[in-house]
């Protein structure tokens, strides 16, 4: 439809984009903010504005907040923290994704009695606040033995983030025809042969989708990391809790934001690197419906 | 020898028929561990929680029924009508500015922009941030001490003001401010997803008849794209219940409780003050509101596309 | 020269028992919200104390919200079955705990270490529950503390105010030149730390109690609370238009910079001034707050010891409650914090002079009745009812037009309702 626009509207392009680029630097102002003040030594940010550079550009903000700044009795920043963010984000990533992907196949190609049911009932689940299934998770946990390890956390996301993956894949699958499936069935492909056979190969872009999705919601996580996560392994969000809210002592708003910045960065990285096999994939699937 | 020949079949036969019903199984035995930690992990703790809605819990679970009381306790408390009326405020205006931003944002980029790739980049990153960035973020950026308002009177406009974030009247849309800024990207990403799946051979046809673009957009397109506004609303309205991080990372329910929201309200009795009964009552009342707004449209949506 | 040798004997102590410890060595898991400055120094200081008798130190620090969100571990920690040995509870919610049967008795260590006679009784009635000890007292702090910048006040040539009265004058003048009177942060808790030095200027320390740890309608609901609302919402009209949602210590910088002249917040803003390179007594001044002199609202930091299973986890639980109560680290720790050792037998001359004269206060109004537990800092009453007078005073505070009359009946009523 691109070649419509061609024919017409030439003094409207002006205004189009006026408004577009307006709009980029709203978008963009606060993460200037964060990263001109990561920059900054501590009297500048009292003396200087928002926007004003920095006088003398200096990296301790982030030297401090990667290795050195205080997070509990131990000083030594955010680095072993980043890790564990990357040890609990991956393997909940990966499970709540194929769950998902499964799941779609099912409530899209293999309907059954009571499915469409099911589904509106796991999309409801989207809309329980999570602080109401803090103490009756603990305790289940408590009782699985699975109190405090990393492996709880994990089911706890897996548990709250399958809901998202499967509407996703469920809205990818229902646009490919039904037909196909049952010219698949006719040769006697079963339910797992379609799957891997017909269906994988052409999820790349919903997978994308999914994974981005996920990533970003797991690894950005505060509630459940800082209860269901104990000392060692606690995720990067609990972390940066713990050096921002400071109840003594001089705020340092460099180091404040530079530990914001890192803690930012994967999910960043992803968005600005993948970000546009996620506009594809929605493109693709999702919101075709 | 008939013995031999037909044992084989036989068990060819039971075979067969245990792949049939397998095959018939399999798709529920794929979908059962998901709806078994679901079941449990939603339903059952919505129940529980349910439970203890009617018992006088304080400090930690306990079954000591008090009917209703507990709710009613609820309705007498101005901060939980304060906390409702909030999350009717910022859920409105969080979904519906959300929208035009995403809408207007996604058409105008569709009209063949260069850098339209750096741009979208540049939309979308926001929703990369945990909310608890976002809030420290623009809590420092409304802040008329040491954002907004200081450089603009740096810059000479001395008499600009701007004190929301500190003024218990305005608060409110501080909080729909940041959370914009987060989600409309990602609208907007929707949208234009769904702008490229447009046919344009209907728009090229409506052309041809002399509709004008708006009229195009407004009448054609985007009735087009209602499976869209559905995956957006529910996504918005999953973040906007979910913005419990925003609100404590950007006001922590202040000034006074002004900015309290059932999600906070809920938390702070039930795991600081000790009033779980009554967080529980709250975490119900939330969750029946929300069933009674969402349950009919995921129904009537679910429904037409059965009907496809 | 007495601590000093009780310091030789502690060690002497420890060192006899290193031996065993060594081969007993235990873990103990640490909750707590000490994860900044001093504090933070502090906690690893108590960290390498338990490592030196054999120990592991498991630390589970939770920050933010004065608490508030390690509670909620806490809970689901408990609730789960595996809670940490230790925990930094405070006040009555100690008491709420033991009655669920979480926590542990401490009396074998209290009674070697003679715990009774070292700790004031109002305290160690906070400590215990059905007569046994469950908690351990790390420090006091009071609360009705007036911080001063002498500089500002000797600009506009006033003395640091005694009285409510005093105060007031004190403030026009200050409001006059272009200083902000008195820096505040706009917090539920801040708001509620002002209102308690105010109302035990007003209301005096019995009909204090009478009101925040009996809850006595004839108090709570009278022309005397009303009176304490008027001149509470006198004394918040010295503070500036941006104090919503500020950060005490945020205040404190106010304060030290000379934008603000006074703030009226707890001795731990003394660690601020103390990171800034200032003394007490020169470059800032600590008074009690208007109205309250020779009174003490207390607030003490403790750490509740729960159940444990494991011998050796058991044995390492008891030497932390020891080692707490030591005069090494209660030094050490009330030094950095800008709290006093909860013990009435120290040395408090490596103290500053704000610390001795808290200590001194400490002694002689727990003689005359004039120390009270704060019930800003859940010193005083249940969590439940805490939170309800919370919200009365932050809406009286925030709203456009209080109503001192009104909001009277709104205290009687919400903590009737938590009642």
């Amino acid at each position: 439809m691109t070649d419509i626009v061609r024919t017409g509207f030439r003094p409207s392009r002006i205004a189009i984009y006026g408004v577009l680029l307006l709009a980029c630097l709203v978008y963009l102002v606060p993460l200037i903010v964060m990263l001109i003040t990561s920059f900054k030594t501590p009297m500048d940010i009292r003396s200087g504005n928002l926007l004003a550079l920095p006088t003398d550009w200096t990296t301790i903000g982030w030297t401090k907040a990667w290795s050195e700044a205080c997070t509990g009795v131990q000083c030594e920043g955010v680095k072993g923290y980043f890790w564990n963010s990357f040890k609990m984000t991956v393997p909940a990533v990966m499970i709540s994704t194929l769950l998902g992907a499964f799941n779609g196949y099912v409530l899209s190609k293999w309907k059954f009695k009571g499915s469409d049911l099911l589904f509106g009932m796991l999309l409801f689940g989207c809309f329980v606040p999570f602080q109401v299934v803090l103490l009756p998770m603990a305790a289940t946990l408590g009782k699985l033995g699975m109190a405090n390890t990393t492996a709880g956390l994990v089911l706890v996301h897996v548990i709250y983030g399958v809901a998202f993956t499967t509407l996703f894949f469920r809205n990818y699958y229902v646009a490919i025809p039904d037909a196909l499936v049952k010219a698949a069935r006719l040769d006697g492909a079963g339910f797992f042969t379609i799957f891997f056979r017909i269906f994988l190969p052409m999820s790349t872009p919903i997978f994308m989708v999914s994974l981005i999705w996920q990533f970003t919601q797991i690894w950005n996580d505060f509630l459940f990391g800082v209860v269901f996560a104990s000392g060692d392994s606690q995720p990067i969000t609990v972390a940066l809790n713990n050096l921002v809210n400071t109840s003594t002592g001089v705020k340092e708003y460099n180091v404040d934001m530079a530990a914001a910045m890192i803690a930012a960065l994967p999910t960043l990285v992803v968005y600005i690197v993948a970000g546009k096999y996620f506009i594809r994939g929605l493109t693709a699937g999702s919101v075709k419906g | 020898m008939e013995h031999t020949q037909r044992r084989p079949a036989g068990v060819a036969r039971a075979l067969s028929g245990l792949m049939d019903g397998l095959q018939r199984w399999l798709p529920k035995l794929v979908v059962a561990p998901t709806f078994l930690l679901v079941g449990i992990g939603i339903y059952g703790y919505m129940l529980w929680t349910g439970v203890l809605s009617f018992t006088n819990s304080s400090f930690l679970p306990s079954y000591n029924f008090v009917g209703l009381e507990q709710y009613a306790k609820l309705m007498e408390s101005e901060r939980w009508i304060v906390a409702s009326w909030n999350l009717a405020i910022f859920g409105g205006l969080f979904i519906g500015i959300c929208l035009l931003i995403g809408v207007v944002l996604a058409i105008f980029l569709d009209q063949r922009i260069r850098q339209e790739g750096a741009i979208r980049t540049i939309y979308l990153y926001p929703m990369a941030l945990s909310m608890i960035v976002t809030g420290t973020v623009w809590r420092w950026i409304l802040n008329p001490r040491l954002g907004l308002e200081k450089l603009m009177h740096d810059w000479g406009w001395t008499s600009f003001s701007f004190d929301w974030l500190v003024n218990s009247d305005f608060a409110i849309y501080t909080i729909v401010m940041a959370a914009v800024w987060q989600a409309s990207g990602f609208v907007m990403a929707l949208f234009l997803a769904g702008l490229r799946g447009v046919d344009s051979s209907i728009i090229r046809a409506a052309r041809v008849d002399g509709a004008s673009l708006p009229v195009i957009y407004w009448k054609i397109i985007l009735p087009s794209l209602r499976p869209v506004f559905f995956s957006s609303v529910m996504v918005l309205a999953h973040i906007a219940i979910k913005s419990f991080d925003l609100v404590m990372a950007m006001t922590a329910g202040g000034p006074g409780y002004s900015t309290d929201l059932p999600a906070v309200f809920m938390y702070a009795h039930t795991f600081t003050r000790g009033q779980m009964g009554l967080g529980s009552a709250s975490a119900m009342l939330m969750l029946g509101a929300i069933l009674a707004l969402l349950v009919p449209y995921l129904y009537s949506e679910l429904r037409e596309k059965r009907h496809d | 020269m007495k601590s000093f040798k009780r310091h030789l004997t502690a060690l002497a102590v420890s060192a006899a028992l290193m031996p065993t410890a060594a081969v007993q060595a235990g873990e103990v898991e640490v909750l707590h919200w000490w994860t900044a400055g001093g504090e933070a120094r502090a906690a690893a200081a108590l960290k390498k104390m338990m490592e030196e008798q054999g120990h592991t130190w498991k630390d589970f620090a939770v920050a933010g919200g004065g608490g508030e969100a390690a509670m909620t571990v806490l809970k689901t920690r408990a609730v789960s079955g595996n809670p940490p040995a230790a925990a930094q509870i405070k006040g009555l919610d100690i008491r709420e705990w033991a009655e669920l049967g979480f926590l542990t008795s401490l009396d074998s260590v209290a009674d070697a270490e003679n715990w009774d006679q070292l700790i004031p009784p109002m305290i160690s009635d906070v400590m215990k529950y059905e007569g046994e000890y469950v908690a351990v007292p790390v420090n006091v702090h009071r609360v009705n503390w007036l911080w001063v910048n002498p500089e500002v006040m000797k600009d506009v040539g006033v003395e640091v105010p005694t009285t409510l009265d005093e105060f007031f004058e004190v403030a026009d003048k200050l409001k006059a030149e272009g200083y902000i009177p008195l820096a505040h942060g706009g917090q539920p808790w801040q708001d509620a730390t002002v209102f308690d030095a105010v109302a035990l200027a007003e209301l005096g320390p019995d009909d204090y109690r009478k009101a925040f740890v009996d809850h006595d309608m004839d108090v709570i609901n009278s022309a005397k609370m009303e009176e304490v609302f008027a001149q509470f919402a006198r004394v918040m009209s010295y503070v500036d238009d941006d104090a919503a949602g500020r950060d005490w210590n945020t205040a404190t910088g106010m304060v030290i910079r000379g934008e603000a002249a006074m703030q009226i917040m707890g001795d731990w803003a003394k660690g601020e001034f103390t990171a800034a390179g200032l003394t007490p007594g020169e470059d800032y001044v600590c008074a009690p707050a208007p109205g309250t002199t020779g009174q003490f609202t207390f607030n003490v930091d403790s750490f509740a010891m729960f159940t444990l299973s494991e011998e050796e986890d058991i044995k390492a639980q008891k030497d932390l409650a020891r080692t707490i109560l030591e005069p090494e680290f209660q030094t050490l720790f009330n030094q950095n914090k800008g709290s006093i050792p909860v013990r009435t037998d120290m040395d408090m001359s490596d103290f500053d002079t704000c610390a001795q004269a808290s200590m001194e206060t400490f002694k002689s109004s727990a003689d005359d009745g004039g120390l009270v537990p704060s019930f800003s800092h859940g010193l005083a009453t249940t969590s439940y009812i805490q939170g309800q007078i919370f919200d009365v005073v932050t809406n009286f505070v925030n709203s456009n037009n209080p109503d001192p009359a009104k909001t009277t009946d709104q205290l009687a009523a919400a903590i009737q309702s938590a009642m």
